[in-house]
């Protein structure tokens, strides 16, 4: 499984990050954390808002930064 | 995110998940109704409590300097905060019903002056967070949206700010709450109108313009009441958790003007008979920066000492509308030119509302 999460690094980004790390180590899956920050990237995959978070190319959140128990419900 | 059916059910039948939504949205409406009477209880006591704590508690003379700063400031403080812990919940239940990407469509290809005047009423309600600026951007040329139309939502976008709103109404009234949306978002039109006709857009950086976009991600962002209430409540933790300091800060400084500067003594600089009042504020405001919840008690002190409203908006503005970090963020998608004109554009629309407003009141 591979997470992408998207964002330029400023605090929300952040945020989204750490929930996501924790999501995935309380869930137990083997799974990719990947930050991306290049604005080219973020925008090939028609996210207009950060943070925004996508798990195996589908995107999931944008615009804000998902709470861990959303990412967990997205994990189930 | 309001699946609810992967969990086991003890209850029969389908509607489960709706059920337990149902009440779990029913105990969020009491506690909020509950939350609203506690609230309009303590603030209609802070005035009193606040010349009670001066005046008899702490023991300072009535009409001294000392005095009044700290009156000023135990009434303040509480009063700015709870106003924004209220009006963040409620703007957070408005916003989460407008996205980004809502935006976008409804901006995408309109032409210029309507589209002006859309953005600009758009960016106030619309959730952004200026880090977010560069995707923003990217997603609104790649739509199709004039530049000229981004601007206008660029520029409304922090400085027509429901917080500063609310607290100018709740502070200084309705009608210079009214005067600051309707001169804000003109300054957003007719700013953004401008630069649409200056045509920049080979100013804009080239890879930007070279960016082939997906279609709009727009993920499954449905939600229930429950979520927004949920949302909302989020928001004013994020923001007034940021946001505290500065009030407190803003509070501070406006209590010191209040107490120790003389009353009159600000008419001199920033009263409406000096033409220089209206630039000077401007120009001091354009590197200053501050959230709106911070700069409100000050203008609220300022305006109370004698400065002309004109000059007073306008340093609000310059303030609010115009950051030295969002111009760091925006320098990735703009030449240096067009940042330039950017700030010259609004800077003079600031300026024309601040003469506008000593001039005719």
């Amino acid at each position: 499984m591979k997470i992408q999460v998207m964002g330029p690094g400023c605090a929300k980004c952040e945020e989204a990050a750490k929930n996501v790390k924790a999501a995935v180590a309380e869930a137990g899956i083997e799974a990719e954390v990947v930050k991306i920050s290049d604005f080219q990237e973020i925008a090939k995959m028609g996210v207009f808002s950060t943070p925004a978070v996508a798990i195996d190319g589908e995107v999931k959140v944008v615009g804000k930064s998902p709470s861990k128990a959303e990412v967990l419900g997205w994990l189930k | 995110m309001s699946n609810k059916s992967n969990q086991p059910c003890a209850c029969q039948g389908n509607n489960c998940g709706e059920e337990a939504s149902k009440s779990g949205l029913a105990k969020q409406l009491f506690l909020g109704a509950i939350g609203l009477v506690i609230w309009y209880a303590i603030y209609s006591q802070l005035l009193p409590f606040s010349n009670w704590f001066t005046y008899s508690l702490v023991g300072i003379a009535e009409g001294s300097h000392l005095g009044d700063a700290i009156q000023f400031f135990v009434y303040d403080t509480p009063k700015v905060i709870m106003l924004l812990v209220l009006v963040v919940f409620l703007v957070g239940i408005l916003r989460s019903f407008v996205t980004v990407e809502w935006t976008r469509k409804v901006l995408a290809g309109k032409r210029e002056s309507v589209g002006n005047v859309l953005a600009a009423l758009l960016g106030v309600v619309t959730p952004f967070c200026s880090c977010s600026a560069v995707p923003l951007f990217i997603g609104f040329m790649t739509a199709g949206v004039p530049l000229g139309v981004t601007f206008s939502f660029l520029i409304s976008a922090p400085m027509v700010n429901e917080i500063a709103l609310v607290l100018l109404y709740g502070l200084l009234g309705w009608k210079v709450a009214a005067l600051y949306f309707v001169t804000g978002i003109s300054v957003a039109v007719v700013a953004g109108w401008v630069m649409g006709r200056m045509k920049l857009e080979n100013h804009v950086e080239d890879w930007v313009r070279e960016i082939r976009a997906g279609e709009a991600n727009m993920a499954d962002q449905s939600m229930t009441w429950s979520d927004r209430f949920a949302y909302a409540a989020g928001s004013v933790k994020d923001i007034v958790g940021r946001v505290w300091k500065f009030v407190v800060l803003g509070i501070a400084v406006g209590a010191g003007i209040h107490g120790y500067v003389p009353e009159g003594y600000l008419a001199t600089i920033m009263g409406d008979s000096s033409w220089w009042s209206v630039p000077l504020s401007v120009v001091i405001g354009i590197p200053m920066y501050t959230n709106a919840a911070g700069v409100i008690p000050v203008v609220e002190a300022l305006l109370g000492k004698g400065a002309a409203l004109g000059t007073v908006l306008a340093f609000m503005m310059s303030v609010i509308a115009l950051s030295f970090p969002e111009m760091v963020i925006l320098r990735k998608v703009l030449k240096p030119r067009l940042i330039a004109v950017f700030i010259g554009v609004v800077a003079c629309g600031i300026l024309l509302v601040g003469y506008l407003f000593n001039a005719i009141i």
